[in-house]
C-alpha cells in the first residue's frame, strides 16, 4: 500500500540511473561539473572550517529530532489508527477529529501555539514552577519535539488506520481459529501485517518529517537550519551557506531512503 | 500578570482596529490569494513537466528529473528561502541590466512564484502517474484518428487522467494552503505572521493561535466539502473504489 500522494510528495524512488553513460547524460554531467566547479571556484566557501563543529553538531540534533519524534509519533500512531479501525464510537470520533485538526493547520502554527502559547501559560501556575519538569519546559526544544511528535502522529494514524484495515480478514480469523487471545493476534499478526503494508508509505512521512525539521530553528532550537541562519547573519553571505544546506537535506534524504530500502528488503514477502 | 479570566478576552478579535479580528481576516486573504496563485502557477508548471517527462527528449527528461529531485528532497522552508532571494536578486540585476533600474517586487508576486515553482515539482509528479493511468489504446486511438498532440492533449489525455489525478491534486491544494504559513519566516505578512505579531503585542498568545487555526481549519473543511463534489462531478462513470 504505497500511498500516490505520499510518494509524490516525498522523495521515496531515488532516480535510478540505467546508464550514466548516454552521450547527452555527459555532456549534461559535464555541463553540471562545469557548474560546480564555478560554484566552488567564484563563491566565498572560506567561513565553512570556521562553522564545520556547529554545522556536524547541527546536523546531530536534526537527525536526533527526526528518530525521536518519528519514534514516538509512531508509538502514538498506532493506537491512533487502531482505535479508528476498531474502537467504540467515541474514541473513534477522538482520534478522527485529532487527525482532521492537526493535519489541518500548519505545523508552524502548532509550533508557535505550542512555544509562545503554553510557554506563557505555564508560568501561571505556580505548582508547574515548582515541578520537576519546570527547568525542561523553560527550554525550547520540548515544544519542538512535542509539536513535530504531534504532528507525525496524526499524518501517520490516517496512514495505521489504511494499513489496519486492510489487513486481510481471513488472516485474523485464522489465528482466532488457532485460539489466540486477542492480544496475541495483535502482536503476532495484525500489527506485523499492518506495519509491512504501510512501510513504503511510512518512508514517505518520514522523508517529510525531516522535511519539517528545520521550522523547530523557529523557536530557537539550534539544528542545522538554525546554524546556517547565524552564518548567515555573522558573514553576511547569502547564497552559499543556503546551497551548503539543501546539499546537507538532499544528502540526509537520500541516507533516509536508502536505509528504507535496505529494512524493506529484509522483510520476506511471498512472490513478488 | 494576565489571570485566567483575560486569557480569554474576545474583545481582542473584535474587526475594528482595537481588536485584531480585522487584522487577521486580512493576513487569512494573503494567504488564501497566495495559495490560489502559488497552486494554480505549480498546475502549469506540473502539466508541462508532466508532458516532458513522458512526451519529452531526453535532455528535457533528465532536467526535469534534476528539478523534481532537488526540490522533492529539499525542506520547503530552505527552498523559500533560496528562491525567495535569488528569485528578487536575479530579477533586480536583470532590470538594472536592461536599464530599468532596481524594480519593486511585490511581496505577494515573490510569494506565488515561490509556492508556485515548489508546487510544480510535486503536480509533475502526481499528473505523470495520472496521465500513465490512462490507457495506451485510448491515446493511439485518437492518434490513428490523426488529431495534432495539443488535440489529443485537451479531448483525450487530458479528461481522461483527471478522475486519477484529483485526489492527488486536492491534497496538494491543501498543502499549499499550509505551505503558505512559511513564508512568515521571510517576513511576508500572511496568516501566520500576522497573527504572531498580534500574539506577541498583545500578549494572548494562545487566543490568537487558537483563532489562526480555527481559520486554517475551516479553509481545510470548506474545500474538503468542495473537493468531495468536484471528484464525485469527475468520477462518474469510473467503478467505485473500495476505501
Amino acid at each position: 500500500m504505497s500511498d500516490p500522494t505520499v510518494a509524490a510528495m516525498a522523495l521515496t524512488e531515488l532516480p535510478t540511473r540505467q546508464s550514466f553513460f548516454k552521450p547527452h547524460r555527459i555532456v549534461l554531467m559535464a555541463i553540471a561539473a562545469v557548474l560546480v566547479f564555478c560554484i566552488v571556484w567564484f563563491m566565498r566557501w572560506d567561513w565553512v572550517p570556521k562553522y564545520s563543529g556547529r554545522l556536524v553538531h547541527g546536523v546531530g540534533v536534526t537527525l536526533m529530532l527526526l528518530f525521536v519524534t518519528s519514534i514516538l509519533g509512531f508509538l502514538l500512531a498506532v493506537p491512533i489508527g487502531l482505535v479508528q479501525v476498531t474502537g467504540p464510537w467515541p474514541l473513534k470520533m477522538l482520534a478522527k477529529g485529532f487527525c482532521t485538526i492537526v493535519r489541518g493547520t500548519p505545523l508552524l502554527l502548532q509550533l508557535w501555539l505550542l512555544y509562545y502559547g503554553l510557554g506563557s501559560l505555564f508560568p501561571q501556575f505556580p505548582e508547574i514552577r515548582n515541578s520537576f519538569l519546570w527547568p525542561y519546559l523553560r527550554e525550547a526544544w520540548p515544544y519542538g519535539v512535542a509539536a513535530l511528535t504531534i504532528s507525525f502522529a496524526a499524518y501517520e494514524g490516517e496512514v495505521m488506520r489504511g494499513a489496519f484495515a486492510g489487513v486481510p480478514p481471513g488472516e485474523l480469523e485464522a489465528a482466532r481459529a488457532y485460539g489466540m487471545s486477542p492480544f496475541t493476534v495483535f502482536r503476532r499478526i495484525w500489527l506485523p501485517r499492518a506495519i509491512h503494508r504501510a512501510l513504503p508509505t511510512l518512508n514517505g512521512e518520514t522523508v517529510l518529517q525531516l522535511k519539517a525539521t528545520p521550522l523547530v530553528a523557529t523557536i530557537t532550537v539550534i539544528d542545522v537550519y538554525a546554524v546556517v541562519s547565524k552564518v548567515r547573519q555573522e558573514t553576511y553571505i547569502t547564497y552559499e551557506p543556503l546551497l551548503l544546506l539543501a546539499l546537507i537535506y538532499l544528502c540526509l534524504t537520500a541516507l533516509l531512503v536508502v536505509g528504507f530500502r535496505y529494512f524493506e528488503s529484509r522483510i520476506p514477502t511471498r512472490g513478488a | 500578570m494576565a489571570d485566567a479570566g483575560s486569557l480569554i478576552n474576545w474583545s481582542l478579535l473584535a474587526l475594528d482596529p482595537p481588536g485584531w479580528g480585522g487584522v487577521l481576516l486580512g493576513g487569512l486573504w494573503q494567504s488564501v490569494q497566495i495559495a490560489i496563485g502559488g497552486y494554480a502557477l505549480g498546475l502549469v508548471l506540473g502539466t508541462g513537466g508532466a508532458m516532458g517527462k513522458l512526451y519529452g527528449g531526453p535532455v528535457t527528461r533528465d532536467l526535469l528529473e534534476v528539478y523534481t529531485t532537488l526540490v522533492r528532497a529539499v525542506p520547503e522552508l530552505v527552498l523559500i528561502l533560496i528562491l525567495y532571494y535569488a528569485g528578487t536578486d536575479v530579477l533586480n540585476r536583470l532590470s538594472s541590466a536592461a536599464g530599468w533600474g532596481p524594480v519593486d517586487i511585490s511581496g505577494l508576486a515573490a510569494g506565488i512564484f515561490v509556492i508556485g515553482v515548489v508546487q510544480g515539482a510535486y503536480s509533475t509528479e502526481v499528473l505523470r502517474g495520472a496521465i500513465k493511468a490512462v490507457p495506451a489504446g485510448q491515446i493511439e486511438a485518437a492518434r490513428a484518428y490523426g488529431m495534432s498532440p495539443l488535440q489529443i492533449m485537451r479531448r483525450i489525455t487530458l479528461p481522461a487522467m483527471l478522475p486519477h489525478a484529483i485526489p492527488g491534486l486536492s491534497n496538494l491544494w491543501l498543502i499549499a494552503t499550509k505551505d503558505t504559513a512559511l513564508l512568515a519566516v521571510v517576513g511576508f505578512s500572511e496568516l501566520t505572521l500576522v497573527t504572531r505579531q498580534a500574539a506577541g503585542s498583545t500578549k494572548a498568545y494562545l487566543l490568537f493561535f487558537c483563532a489562526a487555526g480555527a481559520l486554517y481549519l475551516m479553509i481545510t473543511l470548506v474545500s474538503n466539502v468542495l473537493i468531495g463534489f468536484i471528484e464525485r462531478h469527475y468520477r462518474r462513470g469510473m467503478p467505485e473504489t473500495v476505501r
